[in-house]
């Protein structure tokens, strides 16, 4: 259907695309020596140029961000790879299949940012995707990869894995940063906005997603103009979708920036399961606010255009839910990851999110009040004044802002769902919705 | 002298529609208040870095992508900023804030100590949507639980504004308290078995902007309303810090600390804060006492002078002032040290008087050194050295203003002393000495042996210097001071002593070579007396340890011990407790009875702190004033009366009747304090003024490098010094405090313990020359090998003496 990047080689090579013969024979580590031929304001030119975007839910030019390393050096490089977005399992196929091609983009981002010694924090869970990352590891350097003088040049480059504990607030590059260096994972203040003013150890740091880095590669090989070509959209390359919920084909998608949702849903994703009617999907994540098919089916998929109707790309999780769905339940369940996963540092987002988790059980299980809804906005409100996109926050991260996501969509599209719970003094759903069965 | 700060330069912002100059890169918070704007804030505290946790400070400023909501606390301003402080969403936030702060909030204030002075209450009051909406079931936690021997925990109560965290990780230097759990459950708690046993714990009770950590000995004693509040200072930490005496009904519940900038910065020690128990307890003395028949027996206040005075009459017609001395005169003001010394030399003709009951410097050196440092030269010094005493352990104050220019504001470090200290963490060097040994140690640096300490003694140097246990040779102190002025020409000293107001009775003459205001005891000075206080003698008298020889053989006398215990004080204990029980007449004016007074003829009772107002002078020379909260218990009173009444019957008028006539007259005769006046020290010098060095000051004292004893050579060597919590007489009367010392313990490396049969805990006999006696044994890498370290003055601990040869064995 289209030209596939990051993900053509375990396509291709289902059985070994991890390992590091069927990499090298596939043209892997060969950018590495063109990169190592680039002066770090070319490298940046040229990444600046392919458009490619940060991978990790933010969507910020990766060249811009490299672009934005200050002095003193040393720096360093830190691979986000702590996926735990509800909905997303991207990063966990592309380090579980495809672990040299992270390492060479680590490799070529290290030369980029004069980096000696770059860090892959792996989500705790991740067991299988962190022993292939680490096998992989281990073969670069044994290969001189990595480690001194890498490639035989005088470029030094130390790779640590280090495993997350667990907590989901550690994928927020400031919390993975005080998480690595062994504080407790809490976003750090802004401002220093960027981790490349100040980082890892109070030094500049860069702080990139697995596919992202995993682009890198491509970048370079198919030239910037070349990338950028993939798609036609204002959005260049591709990116990895992870459609979950109730459609036919669920999975992760390579795919052109640029195709509609409805293309999404109802052609890759081979449409509703039991050819139900489509209530709400989350378009980027469980933090992304909602989209319903009356106002969004027929939008390009590009950050602009989602931003433009008041979400985000974020990490590429579709979450599709159909007629059938309970809102309150899905909002609940949502809400409740947030509470949970709140690093508990600052009020609104500790407070806050528990305090709306509670309301939205309360209604789910029949003791909802009218006043309810109101309340659900106006606590909302106090986490992410006038509940717009993007957040204005109260809170020190976008943690507590994503808890209203949810509410946000009750607020617009669902409120009659929630007055219904109310008037009825039980779900109306009952309860053998699809949400079920899945309790942490 | 402190370095005078470059004016920062101004920028302008708009808060409110109205513009302000505020200092550049200042916080938002900081410039706002100091401009009239109060921003509600419960996380953010001035002597801290800002965390922006609890969100209460959100403002809105104007930026390029319109408006922004940001905290105040974690802002600096910038020229042009235009902030609101209370437009609709500003008030939104705030409101949404106190809201969710208290959803889970008990609301027990009614039993909470904090009630009526709670910045939670406050701002719900101020900022607060008036209700709260929260129908659910409230977050419980077990309440309260004690995380130390003196501060209990409330979770319930706690905001997790990362207060108390942070002063003891950035102020105070032991993170005992820290955040556990996370999102709703997050909850502030000490590490298994390991107490919150901090020396300055109970700042954080005061800091705490809830009802979430209580002081155990203030808890349900009060409610703030009914509390009579007056500033003073305290006496435990020759610093002087700041304090607020909090009373009702003539009874002190608390003591808090004031923000004085250029000492405690509002901090206390945990000794400072809830050392004041002893005020109120039943073994105060209220009656004058007098011998008889072997046992005390209560007398009026005129038969008890008339009993004195006649016995003093007697001793000085049959063999003049110099069968007389006086020891003691540090625990009062300078009112009463002045008296004091009027007394000795007026009335008693002698100038035997010592206020000095330790192992202390020269008196000239503590009252007059050359280039005294100011506490504030600390925090712009090149190099900081501490040679003496664990400041941590005797003069927090100092511990933590070294630790903060250490930590803080990159000031190098060096500490030299005989075991670990608890600024050696923050030390850029520390080098350790056998007890002792010091002497060889300082000849080492002389002859150039340890070039490291040459090179960080540059440019701006402050040197705290003092003895660091029995075995240290006050000269060796006065040695270091010599040396370091020597090598650093900008170094400025420091030396130490640890009694209450020491500094302040030196400067008023209460030592056997000086007169009051920083004169010398010669004819000179005697002269200039003259006018006001008649013919005094012109010798120098003799220190504590010559009138302890002299009451053991007799040519002293009598001897009038004024708030002196040289028996648990004086470093050569057999000497003291011989001399005292020897002494023909002793007289004792004091709060309790103890160890040095039990064989006196007659006590009478005083009055203390809080009891009685004046001034009094701090290790910089600061002079700050002590306030009467309340009246001293019984017939107690100010040892400034029980002198002048004595005085009259032995015919002679101090005319000292009130502390103000009294401060008067040090102004009118002690030279160096000519310009501080007693009405300033309530206004304008409200923190206190630091007598001035040259001008009017006679005296500079220049230190001298002296010879001294050799190190010991012995396998092991004895390290005794003074602990926070030592078996001293107010803390035995704080029931809060008075269990908190380690008692009789001996310390010894893990190295040195298999060699000996040690085991942690075990029982373990030390013989010195000068002493012996048993102590739990306690195995700690932080002494050094070869050293057994034993904390001085502790409960049921015999005292071992000087001698630093110490020989261990185990008890079967």
């Amino acid at each position: 259907m289209s030209q596939l990047v990051v993900t053509r080689r375990m396509v291709e090579n289902p059985a070994d695309s991890h390992t590091l013969d069927r990499y090298l024979s596939t043209g892997g580590y060969d950018q590495v020596r063109r990169a190592m031929d680039l002066s770090r304001e070319q490298l940046v030119e040229e990444v600046k140029a392919s458009g490619l975007l940060g991978r990790g839910g933010a969507g910020f030019s990766a060249g811009l961000k490299w672009s934005f390393l200050a002095q003193p050096r040393p720096s360093y490089l830190v691979v986000n790879a702590d996926e735990s977005e509800p909905g997303t399992f991207k990063d966990r196929q592309l380090l579980e299949r495809d672990p040299h091609q992270m390492i060479e983009g680590i490799i070529i981002a290290s030369i980029a940012n004069e980096v000696r010694h770059a860090f892959i924090y792996i989500r705790g869970e991740y067991s299988k995707p962190a022993r292939r990352v680490q096998t992989a590891v281990d073969e670069a350097y044994a290969a001189g990869y990595l480690g001194k003088g890498i490639f035989g040049s005088d470029h030094d480059l130390e790779v640590t894995i280090h495993l997350g504990a667990g907590a989901y607030i550690c994928g927020e590059e400031t919390a993975l940063l005080n998480s690595l260096e062994g504080f407790r994972g809490e976003p750090r203040l802004k401002p220093p906005y960027f981790p490349a003013a100040k980082g890892l150890y109070m030094a500049p740091t860069i702080v990139n997603n697995v596919e992202t880095v995993s682009n890198l590669p491509h970048v370079l090989s198919m030239g910037a103009a070349g990338f950028a070509g993939i798609s036609d959209s204002t959005d260049t390359g591709t990116f990895m979708m992870c459609l979950s919920g109730h459609v036919r084909k669920p999975g992760n998608y390579e795919l052109p920036h640029g195709i509609t949702w409805r293309r999404l849903i109802y052609e890759v994703g081979g449409g509703i399961k039991g050819d139900k009617a489509l209530k709400a999907w989350i378009p980027g994540g469980a933090s992304a606010p909602w989209f319903v098919p009356e106002h969004h089916l027929d939008l390009e998929i590009t950050a602009a255009a989602t931003a433009g109707a008041g979400s985000m790309l974020g990490s590429g999780a579709v979450i599709v839910m159909d007629e059938d769905t309970c809102m309150v339940r899905a909002a609940e369940r949502i809400v409740r990851f947030f509470a949970h996963e709140s690093c508990g540092q600052c009020t609104p987002c500790r407070e806050g999110t528990t305090w709306l988790e509670m309301i939205l059980r309360r209604i789910e299980e029949g003791s909802g009040r009218a006043v309810d809804l109101d309340l659900l906005i106006d606590v909302s409100d106090g986490i992410s004044i006038g509940l717009g996109w993007p957040p204005k926050m109260t809170t020190i991260c976008p943690l507590g802002p994503s808890a209203v996501s949810p509410i946000k969509a009750l607020k617009d599209y669902f409120r009659d769902e929630v007055d219904r719970h109310v008037e009825l003094g039980h779900c109306p759903f009952g309860e053998s919705t699809h949400t079920s069965g899945e309790e942490e | 002298m402190t370095t005078p700060q470059p004016t920062p330069e101004m920028v302008t912002i708009t808060i409110d529609g109205v513009e302000k100059q505020v200092p550049s890169g200042e916080l938002l918070i900081q410039a706002a208040q100091d401009h009239g704007t109060y921003i509600p804030r419960f996380c953010w505290h001035e002597r801290m870095k800002p965390v922006g946790m609890c969100r209460m400070c959100l403002v809105q400023v104007e930026t390029p992508r319109g408006p922004a909501i940001i905290t105040a606390c974690t802002n600096t301003v910038a020229d042009g900023m235009v902030v609101d402080t209370l437009n609709h969403d500003v008030k939104k936030a705030q409101e949404a804030i106190l809201e969710f702060l208290l959803a889970n909030h008990p609301l027990d204030c009614p039993v909470c100590d904090k009630g009526g002075e709670c910045p939670l209450q406050d701002q719900a009051f101020a900022y607060g949507p008036g209700e709260s909406r929260f129908v659910e079931i409230k977050r419980t936690f077990e309440k309260p639980i004690p995380i130390s021997d003196l501060v209990f925990l409330d979770r319930e109560r706690c905001i997790l504004c990362a207060r108390c965290t942070r002063f003891s990780d950035e102020i105070s230097g032991d993170p005992l308290i820290e955040f556990k759990e996370r999102a709703n459950q997050t909850e502030i708690n000490t590490f298994p078995d390991l107490p919150f046993s901090s020396y300055f714990s109970g700042n954080t009770v005061q800091i705490c902007p809830v009802g979430a950590l209580t002081a155990k000995p203030y808890r349900f004693k009060a409610r703030p309303w009914d509390l009579v509040k007056v500033e003073s200072s305290s006496l435990f930490d020759t610093a002087h810090p700041r304090i607020e005496v909090h009373a009702s009904h003539n009874q002190v519940l608390r003591y808090t600390g004031v923000d004085n900038p250029e000492t405690n910065h509002g901090w206390l020690s945990d000794k400072a804060r809830f050392g004041f128990e002893y005020l109120d307890s039943e073994h105060r003395l209220t009656k004058p006492l007098v011998r008889r028949e072997g046992d005390f027996e209560e007398v009026s206040w005129r038969e008890a002078l008339e009993i004195v005075a006649n016995r003093l009459d007697l001793i000085k017609g049959e063999d003049g002032g110099g069968a007389l001395a006086v020891i003691g005169g540090a625990q009062g003001t300078n009112e009463d040290a002045y008296a004091l010394s009027k007394f000795a030399r007026v009335v008693l003709g002698t100038n035997n008087i010592d206020c000095r009951t330790d192992q202390a410097l020269s008196s000239h050196l503590l009252a007059a050194t050359a280039d005294r440092a100011t506490i504030d030269d600390l925090d712009t010094a090149d190099t900081i050295l501490v040679w003496g005493p664990d400041l941590k352990e005797e003069y927090p104050t100092l511990y933590l203003r070294v630790r903060r220019a250490a930590q803080e504001l990159g000031v190098r470090l060096i500490v030299i002393h005989p075991r670990r200290t608890g600024l050696d963490d923050r030390a850029s060097l520390k080098l350790q000495y056998r007890p002792g040994g010091g002497f060889g140690l300082l000849e080492e640096i002389m002859a150039g042996e340890h070039p490291e300490l040459g090179e960080m003694l540059t440019g701006r140097v402050v040197a705290l210097i003092g003895a660091a246990n029995l075995a240290d040779d006050p000269k060796l102190a006065e040695s270091v001071a010599a040396y370091i002025r020597q090598t650093a020409i900008q170094a400025r000293l420091l030396p130490l002593i640890s009694r209450a107001n020491s500094y302040g009775a030196l400067d008023m003459g209460v030592a056997p070579n000086l007169f009051p205001g920083r004169v010398a005891v010669d004819s000179a000075g005697a002269g200039a007396l003259m006018a006001v206080w008649g013919d005094v003698p012109s010798k120098p008298g003799r220190d504590t340890g010559s009138m302890l020889e002299g009451l053991e053989s007799g040519d002293i006398r009598a001897l009038l011990l004024v708030g002196a215990d040289p028996v648990g004080d004086f470093p050569d204990h057999r000497l003291a407790a011989e001399a005292l029980e020897s002494a023909e007449y002793l007289i004792s004016i004091d709060t309790f009875i103890h160890d040095s007074n039990q064989h006196a003829d007659v006590i009478l009772p005083a009055a203390t702190l809080t009891e009685s107002e004046g001034t009094i002078t701090n290790c910089e020379g600061r002079v700050q004033k002590v306030n009467q909260v309340k009246p001293a218990p019984g017939q107690a009173r100010s040892d400034r009366a029980a002198l002048s009444d004595i005085a009259s019957l032995m015919g002679f008028e101090l005319g000292l009747g009130t502390a103000e006539i009294a401060a008067k007259e040090i102004t009118a005769v002690a030279p160096a304090y000519a310009g501080i006046t007693w009405d300033s020290l309530d206004w304008e010098h409200r923190n206190g003024v630091i007598v001035p060095e040259g001008g009017s000051q006679p005296l500079t004292y220049i230190p001298v490098v002296l010879s001294g004893n050799r190190p010991p050579q012995a396998q092991l060597t004895l390290h005794t010094s003074r602990v926070m919590y030592d078996f001293g007489i107010r803390l035995r009367h704080s029931p809060s405090l008075a269990g908190l010392g380690p008692g009789p313990v001996a310390h010894i490396n893990p190295g040195d313990a298999p060699g000996l049969g040690v085991r942690q805990g075990a029982s373990v006999h030390l013989v010195t020359t000068t002493g012996e006696g048993e102590f739990s044994a306690v195995i700690d890498d932080g002494t050094p090998p070869g050293v057994v370290y034993v904390p001085l003055n502790q409960r049921g601990a015999t005292k071992l003496g000087t001698d630093p040869v110490v020989r261990v064995t185990v008890v079967k």
